[in-house]
């Protein structure tokens, strides 16, 4: 529905176009059943980045944090894209894959000891 | 013969009506323009009814005499020492949350009143708005005042303005009140008058006020006795105006509502950051959040919605999500600071196990299984010498703008994750209540300058923390990180030595 205002047709910036990230557009990332990581995280990332490089790098950086991540095994985590099932594949982009400006992320890793 | 004195009605009749007047060469609507776009039908003003009949003259002479005695205590708090008496220096957080989140709203409500006043085409609302934007400049100068002295002696005061503007916490109340001064008159009358200072305002006042009381800062106090006269012509101020605009036409019925509806639920999510205050901050607690929502919202916002029934008014959509979430948010809200303690002008501490006893206590259904582990995994961490910090940024709601911590009613190990589309874009929000209201109008909160995504353009200071904390103002290493090895718990300690026996603990 429209926005009652003074002047019809009234709008405004959209503040977060992809265009205003340069070059990279903004993914959320977040971790299930860890809730000592409040929410999920922002990360401006290129649409180019390899989902290897999400994984093997910038995932770890952010959660090594919690001692259960030194045994978690990512390859047999479970993901969901934008609400979806979602099978990433290591060595392509995250941007071939379907991960667009705003897409979530959300992954489940085993308990550590049943992986 | 002397002159014969004039009733305080007709008195009144003359200060306000008397000086209003029919327009002869312009036309009523360029006078006021921003009487109908929202689709609000008034027919006849003159059937407001002036719920305190207060005249000018009165007006000043009731306030002088509050802030005489006011200044009073004030005084005598910078002559004694009055910052010594407070229970423990972690309360001052309290206090910390109220200048950098809250007075900066008094100030933003006494702008606003002022645009009412000039732009109500009613003369008797027009005058009751002029008073109360009077007096909102007043609590802001009143609470300025009272709050300096401990800013001579404790950080994250400082500079509490310039914070309002750009700290990811104070996003959230400074985005809420622009959300409402951005809205025409009768949508801001709903939502400030009505929906947070006659529905919520309890469980921001009592909170704080009586907070103050049982922690020993009667400064605070004593301004909290100033405001209480005034807060009560407000509140009274905006239950008329919902009732007049209710009874003026039938069709302002479903407008209204969808207002309620969604002041509610913006109401409801600000409250759930003094949620974390009263049962995380205070030393000495009050009562819970939880029983504060019982009594303040669920038991006296039932009999007025009951009573608001005859006009077709139902209780706020989602109210019951607000219930059920009662055992839940206070420890989110705790959980989001302790994450970013680093980035934050308050501190966070580990909770100690008096503490944990009460909060067990007081939610028996969802502290102990749900939040109790978090927190001792915590300490175990913190002990080892790995406090733990959240490294990245959070993902914050659109509207609301708090980190999207919130879980999912009757799943707390699930966040509540929301979705909207809108021209080619994806918008995140915490909950339906904040979902609902980005759908309704889009083209407003696509503008919301979400602080996470600011520093990601490029416009905080800076891509490193301590840049953008330096944008902040925040004086590192003593406004931010944990209580414990603060400057202010150093200065503390000192100057409790010899004058207690040991740090008094708060839990009842």
């Amino acid at each position: 529905m429209a926005v009652a205002s003074l002047k019809p047709g009234y709008a405004g910036p959209t503040r977060d176009r992809v265009d205003n990230f340069h070059g990279a557009q903004l993914v959320y990332v977040h971790w299930e059943e860890h809730l000592n990581f409040c929410a999920a995280i922002t990360l401006p990332l290129p649409a180019d980045t390899p989902f290897d490089a999400l994984a093997g790098e910038i995932l770890p950086s952010l959660y090594a944090a919690d001692p259960d991540w030194a045994d978690v095994d990512l390859g047999a985590a479970r993901w969901m894209l934008d609400g979806r099932d979602w099978s990433p594949e290591p060595g392509r982009s995250i941007g071939e894959q379907g991960v667009g400006h705003k897409s979530l992320i959300r992954f489940w890793t085993a308990p550590a000891g049943n992986a | 013969m002397a002159a014969r004195k004039l009733s305080l009605k007709q008195k009144y009749g003359h200060f306000t009506r008397g000086l209003d007047w029919e327009p002869s060469y312009q036309k009523k609507e360029d006078i006021f323009p921003f009487a109908s776009y929202e689709g609000i039908k008034v027919h006849d003003w003159d059937a407001w009814e002036d719920p305190f009949k207060l005249t000018m003259d009165a007006y000043w002479k009731f306030q002088a005499e509050k802030e005489r005695k006011l200044y009073a205590v004030i005084d005598s708090m910078a002559q004694n020492n009055g910052q010594l008496g407070i229970t423990d220096a972690r309360y001052l957080n309290a206090v910390k949350i109220f200048i950098q989140g809250v007075t900066p709203l008094e100030y933003q409500a006494h702008r606003h009143f002022a645009h009412l006043a000039r732009h109500l085409p009613g003369a008797g609302l027009r005058v009751a708005a002029q008073m109360q934007s009077i007096d909102e400049l007043r609590h802001c100068q009143t609470q300025i005042h009272t709050i300096s002295h401990y800013n001579k002696y404790f950080d994250g005061i400082h500079d509490f303005t310039h914070m309002h503007d750009r700290l990811w916490y104070l996003s959230v109340p400074k985005s809420f009140f622009d959300d409402a001064t951005s809205a025409g008159p009768f949508e801001f009358l709903t939502a400030i008058s009505f929906a947070f200072e006659y529905v919520l305002t309890n469980l921001l006042f009592v909170p704080f006020m009586s907070g103050a009381a049982y922690n020993g800062d009667m400064a605070t106090v004593t301004f909290g006795f100033s405001a209480q006269s005034d807060e009560s012509r407000h509140m009274t101020l905006g239950l008329e105006a919902v009732r007049f605009l209710l009874e003026q036409d039938e069709a302002n019925v479903p407008i209204v509502q969808g207002w309620i509806d969604k002041w509610f639920w913006r109401g409801y999510r600000l409250l759930s950051l003094v949620g974390m205050m009263m049962d995380y901050m205070l030393p000495k607690k009050v009562m819970s959040w939880s029983e504060a929502w019982e009594s303040y919202y669920e038991e006296a916002g039932g009999a007025l919605f009951a009573d608001l029934a005859r006009y077709g008014i139902r209780e706020p959509k989602y109210a019951e999500v607000a219930k059920a979430e009662k055992g839940h948010v206070s420890h989110q809200v705790w959980s989001i600071f302790y994450n970013y303690a680093q980035a934050a002008a308050v501190h966070t501490w580990d909770v100690d196990d008096q503490h944990l006893a009460w909060l067990r206590e007081k939610y028996p259904d969802t502290f102990e299984q749900t939040y109790q582990p978090r927190y001792l995994a915590w300490r175990k961490q913190a002990e080892e010498g790995q406090r733990f910090y959240n490294n990245g940024l959070p993902m914050l709601c659109q509207v609301c703008q708090i980190p999207m911590a919130f879980t999912e009613v009757g799943d707390p190990g699930t966040i509540s994750f929301r979705v909207s589309e809108h021209a080619g874009d994806k918008y995140h929000t915490c909950s339906d209540g904040c979902k609902d209201i980005f759908d309704h109008e889009p083209e407003k909160y696509v503008q919301a300058w979400l602080p996470v995504h600011q520093i990601f353009q490029g416009n905080c200071g800076g891509a490193t923390l301590p840049e953008v904390l330096d944008w902040y103002h925040i004086n590192q290493g003593a406004d931010n990180l944990d209580y414990v090895g603060s400057p202010e718990e150093a200065q503390w300690n000192k100057w409790m030595e010899g004058r207690r026996p040991a740090m008094p603990i708060a839990a009842e």
